[in-house]
């Protein structure tokens, strides 16, 4: 492994000033499933890396009605997906999860970092932008929070500032008459990085829809809201030909490039696919 | 800047001099001569390097050795009950054939075992998603899934002779 200096700082005080003073090449090390394969694969220059696991206050999860999921920036994916709670009440969520990896990855990784990281393709990103999570974030000016679907400025980059550290995430409860899904598609089942990831979240009041939020992952530099399709759903009665409808908007929606995983044309055409399904699936998993 | 790092493996208090950068798993083969876990991809692909950590199953490529501080660490050198008895996986990986070249199967191992403590009668897709972060370019899998029907049913028959003595 190419060396680097490590360092262990015990605040986010001195892991912030630690960040800001080392400059560009020192990095954030969480679970280190990206950070350290980076290094060793010489994608990224690091000469200093700052592991923030011995700082406390960042490794609790709590679930509870009113204010839904909070997880802080410590809590692996391998935890969340294991949690009955994420499992029952966020399954877009948790099917995102159980796509991450591996379970010895899944065991390391830390969904901020997965989110950190900014990849179009990551997993966890899709069902958490489709449930309003928020993001909060440490800044040597004070704490701010920000909404995850304004966190992503393009592929591999945030808004965080040089010496800002996210420290955790909120996922707003779930309204009543809800359902969600998350459909990833890949060549393979295990140990495959999205060709194409879809996330809805559905509002309605019997068969018509009060709101929906899609967001698609790996057609676009972030993971992109389709807009287009949910301004189509909100307010239909939520018929086949609604779902048709907003499957091709979707398509309309997003902007993919070509590469060595799939076309841009398949993957416009797989998220029209895709988006039908897993509105379906919202529908049908509705309470 | 080496640094000292104790840490319990496979039950046992020990200690290891490691530098920051370097990866559990190059100090577990390095510095401690435990060379049961392999190295194959080195980026947490393939999952030969499989250990506990905590009794959670990681890859120790992706864990900075100095992150061991404090920790119980297990490796496949600890997978056997005694001396000269091997666990009822190892004895059916040999039954079935199941190990080939043999550089996957201590992450097998160490997977599968991790598999049968936390479900003993798992179904084909629960083994086949239990395994998933492990890869064999030898026997298929089918050889591997089988052996591990096979353990199962063998722990799960000892225990209810156990619990019937």
């Amino acid at each position: 492994m190419r060396r680097f200096a490590y360092h262990e700082p015990a605040t986010l005080e001195d892991a912030s000033r630690l960040l800001t003073d080392l400059g560009d090449d020192a990095h954030v090390f969480a679970g280190g499933t990206d950070l350290l394969v980076e290094i060793r694969e010489r994608l990224r220059r690091v000469s200093d890396v700052v592991n923030i696991k011995s700082i406390p206050g960042m490794s609790d999860i709590t679930w509870d009605e009113a204010t839904g999921l909070t997880f802080g920036a410590l809590v692996t994916a391998r935890q969340l997906e294991t949690l009955r709670g994420v499992q029952e009440t966020y399954p877009n969520f948790a099917e995102a999860l159980r796509q991450l990896g591996s379970i010895q990855v899944r065991g390391r990784a830390t969904v901020v970092g997965n989110i950190c990281r900014a990849s179009p393709s990551a997993d966890t990103i899709p069902p958490l932008i489709a449930d309003r999570a928020i993001i909060h974030i440490y800044s040597p000016r004070g704490m701010r929070r920000i909404p995850l679907a304004e966190f992503f400025t393009g592929p591999g980059r945030t808004v965080l500032a040089r010496g800002e550290i996210a420290t955790g995430i909120v996922v707003p409860p779930p309204a009543r008459q809800s359902g969600r899904a998350y459909i990833k598609h890949g060549r393979r089942k295990a140990m495959e990085l999205a060709t194409v990831g879809v996330a809805v979240s559905l509002e309605r009041d019997g068969d018509r829809c009060l709101e929906a939020r899609i967001a698609l992952g790996a057609v676009g530099p972030v993971v992109l809201r389709a807009a287009g399709a949910e301004a189509i759903l909100k307010g239909a009665d939520l018929t086949d030909e609604t779902l048709a409808r907003a499957g091709e908007a979707a398509m309309a929606d997003c902007t993919p490039i070509s590469n060595v995983r799939a076309s841009a044309d398949y993957r416009r055409n797989m998220v029209g696919v895709l988006t039908r399904r897993a509105l379906r699936t919202a529908m049908e998993a509705n309470a | 800047m080496k640094q000292i790092v104790e840490l319990t493996l496979n039950g046992e208090p020990r200690e290891m001099a490691a530098e920051g950068h370097r990866s559990l798993l190059d100090c577990l083969r390095e510095e401690l001569g435990l060379t049961g876990t392999k190295k194959g991809c080195d980026v947490g692909d393939c999952g030969a390097c499989t250990v506990f950590v905590d009794g959670q199953p990681i890859n120790a490529c992706l864990m900075l050795a100095v992150e061991a501080r404090g920790r119980t660490v297990e490796t496949v050198e600890g997978l056997r009950p005694e001396g000269d008895v091997l666990h009822p996986l190892q004895e059916a990986f040999m039954r079935h054939g199941a190990s080939q070249c043999g550089f996957c199967t201590p992450g097998i191992l160490m997977m599968a075992r991790k598999l049968l403590e936390e479900n003993p009668d798992p179904t084909d897709a629960e083994i086949r998603f239990g395994l998933s972060g492990n890869i064999c370019r030898c026997t298929g899998y089918t050889k591997i899934f089988d052996a591990v029907r096979s353990a199962a049913r063998d722990i799960r028959q000892a225990g209810q002779q156990e619990a019937t003595s």
